[in-house]
């Protein structure tokens, strides 16, 4: 009897807690939602529903170019980081012990810890150093935004890669090269479709990564390449505007949706593998059984 | 916890056998596991190359630049070596670091310190609030903590200017809470919460909230439950079945987290940019005014230089805890 009390009590207590999480995490964002159909100037004041703000956001250039920017550095640093992180991975997990190793890895996870301001100086410098050898990177456009990105969405990229090489079956490469299969074969053949659902996953985390980031862009950012959240920044710097709330409505539609999607097929995998394992088990217990008889 | 045999690395467990297999062999088990080839070296070249020329030369390129002064000039600070009439000349300025110590109204060191206080005070902050619901996600049926688990993540796809916009009409004069606290007759006059501390606190609570209960969840699933059922068998009341069981068992998750939150809080900018107000001087704030708005890169330079020391230590551990969990696994 104690424990009933004790346990609904402590299902009461868990619902309470991440009630309160939850609305603490979704009340900001669905104001936004919610005000960006407003059409007052004012951010806080409602007075009717309209899509006008939508309307003004779609004629706004500035806002368009910046988006066009960080969707292109987004993409491009997305495909560079998985490239790197799943190199990277590979070297952590199949190659053991090399020289320098502990280098290696500081390099490969700092990038994620360190305040951004640093990392935005340090890459300006380097940038700013190395422009007088290498003209790319005197001008600060798309290249050197897109190397700073992929500096730190490697970083990013390279963890949830090796979560993934650490599970895979290192006896099935094995099989694959008695049988003759070079390394490049085993590579593409054997491994990358096993590691598909990381590499995806690292895509779009650095994808996010990279469209979101704000303080190192601007750091490295030379006058006509203003990311998204450059453009946001400044626009909000100025004052609340309902027309970023639209903007805002946008991506918080999207990203939404990305999760969803995202998470759906994480459930379904899951359920597969679940029902695969019964399957094999019930297999086993047939195959048994027929051997006993 | 995993130690003795169990927790040993692949080299460790190695190294012991080698130790008692007869000696012919140790000079193989010794080549098995140094010997690097050339195959392995081409697949660290790309990665290793892309972190040393883009993120070790760069500190170096910082600490240089910190020993110089500002000049008006493209880049705009003195170069360190010089020729002169055939000798070379290096200067090594310390004004930056001098001035960062001995300022006479001690804005470096204030802000230094008032950063050092607010990462403090938002670590702890995260990490009572996520403590409770890591715990309440770890103990949920799976399909709903799958659901939960998504929806507790999901705000940190959205954009982070975004959030931060956010929580700024939330807080303003006429903003919705503090209508709310009208109407619902607890203040008579609207609360002047934007542009405060607190705001900041929020910001900072907001943003960082899911680092925080990531690793605490994933420390949470792994803890041995049976232990604090033993422990409440043995009349051992909740708080210290808490303290003595649990907390010792999600050390790892609590320690991650908190530099998680600790590190990128003490540099942040745009928090205190949008939701503080003159007061909160935070130190990547006076990082980013020196260094935009008065174009003086030595001096933005050595302020980078104290902050990467002072969170030397933080960082350290940091990455040895990560390393020590990967060879865990």
């Amino acid at each position: 009897m104690n424990e009933f009390i004790s346990r609904r009590r402590s299902k009461a207590a868990r619902i309470g807690i991440l009630t309160l999480a939850l609305i603490f995490l979704y009340l900001p964002i669905t104001m936004l939602i919610v005000y960006s159909f407003n059409a007052s100037k004012m951010v806080t004041v409602w007075t009717e529903f309209s899509l006008k703000w939508y309307g003004v956001l779609i004629h706004d250039d500035a806002m368009i170019r910046a988006l066009g920017i960080s969707l292109t550095i987004g993409l491009l640093s997305a495909a560079a980081s998985v490239v790197i992180g799943t190199l990277a991975a590979f070297v952590m997990t199949r190659v053991h012990h090399f020289t320098g190793e502990s280098a290696f890895m500081l390099f490969m996870t700092a990038p994620m810890v360190l305040p951004e301001v640093i990392t935005g100086l340090a890459l300006l410098l380097l940038f700013v150093t190395l422009g007088d050898l290498v003209p790319v990177f005197q001008e600060r456009g798309i290249i050197a935004i897109w190397i700073a990105h992929v500096t730190f969405c490697s970083a990013y990229a390279t963890v949830v890669i090796r979560s993934r090489f650490i599970e895979l079956d290192v006896s099935i490469e094995e099989a694959a090269q008695d049988l003759g299969a070079g390394p490049v074969k085993v590579f593409f053949l054997i491994m990358l479709p096993a590691l598909m659902p990381a590499e995806v996953a690292a895509f779009l985390l650095s994808f996010t990564m990279s469209m979101d980031d704000l303080v190192i862009t601007s750091f490295v950012a030379g006058p006509d390449s203003t990311t998204l959240p450059m453009q946001i920044f400044s626009s909000v710097r100025r004052g609340l505007s309902p027309e970023i709330n639209a903007l805002a409505s946008i991506i918080i539609a999207v990203a939404s949706i990305g999760t969803f999607i995202g998470w759906l097929s994480l459930v379904r995998k899951q359920k597969r593998m679940e029902a695969d394992a019964a399957k094999a088990a019930e297999e086993a217990r047939r195959e048994r059984e027929r051997l006993k008889a | 916890m995993p130690t003795g045999i169990a927790g040993s690395s692949a080299l460790l467990r190695r190294r012991r056998l080698a130790r008692f297999a007869p000696k012919r062999r140790k000079k193989e088990i010794k080549v098995l596991v140094q010997e690097t080839t050339w195959r392995d070296w081409a697949l660290v070249a790309l990665p290793y190359l892309w972190m040393l020329l883009f993120f070790l030369m760069p500190f170096l390129i910082i600490f240089k630049i910190s020993m110089s002064v500002t000049e008006i000039a493209i880049p705009p600070y003195s170069p360190i070596v010089t020729f002169k009439e055939g000798a070379m000349q290096i200067i090594l300025h310390l004004e930056n670091y001098t001035s960062i110590f001995t300022d006479e109204d001690g804005t470096y060191l204030k802000s230094y310190l008032k950063s050092l206080q607010v990462a403090f005070f938002s670590t702890l902050l995260c990490l009572l609030i996520g403590y409770p619901i890591a715990w309440a996600l770890a103990n949920c049926k799976t399909a709903t903590r799958n659901v939960l688990f998504m929806l507790i993540i999901m705000p940190s796809w959205t954009s982070f200017v975004v959030r931060i916009y956010a929580w700024m009409t939330l807080l303003k004069r006429d903003g919705l809470i503090n209508d709310i606290l009208m109407v619902l007759g607890i203040i008579d006059e609207p609360l002047h919460m934007l542009q405060t501390d607190f705001a900041v606190y929020v910001g900072i609570v907001y943003c960082y909230l899911p680092y925080m209960v990531l690793p605490l969840f994933t420390a949470l699933m792994k803890v041995d439950y049976t232990l604090i059922e033993a422990a409440y068998d043995l009349g051992c009341r909740p708080v210290r079945t808490f303290f003595s069981v649990l907390v010792p068992q999600t050390r790892s998750g609590i320690m991650a987290g908190s530099m998680l939150v600790f590190i990128p809080a003490l540099g942040e900018y745009v928090i205190p940019e949008l939701l503080g107000g003159k007061g909160s001087i935070l130190i990547g704030r006076i990082l980013w005014q020196e260094f935009f708005n008065n174009r003086d890169w030595p001096l933005a330079s050595a302020v980078a230089i104290v902050m990467l020391t002072i969170l030397a230590i933080p960082i350290v551990y940091f990455l040895k805890s990560q390393r020590k969990a990967r060879e865990r696994v």
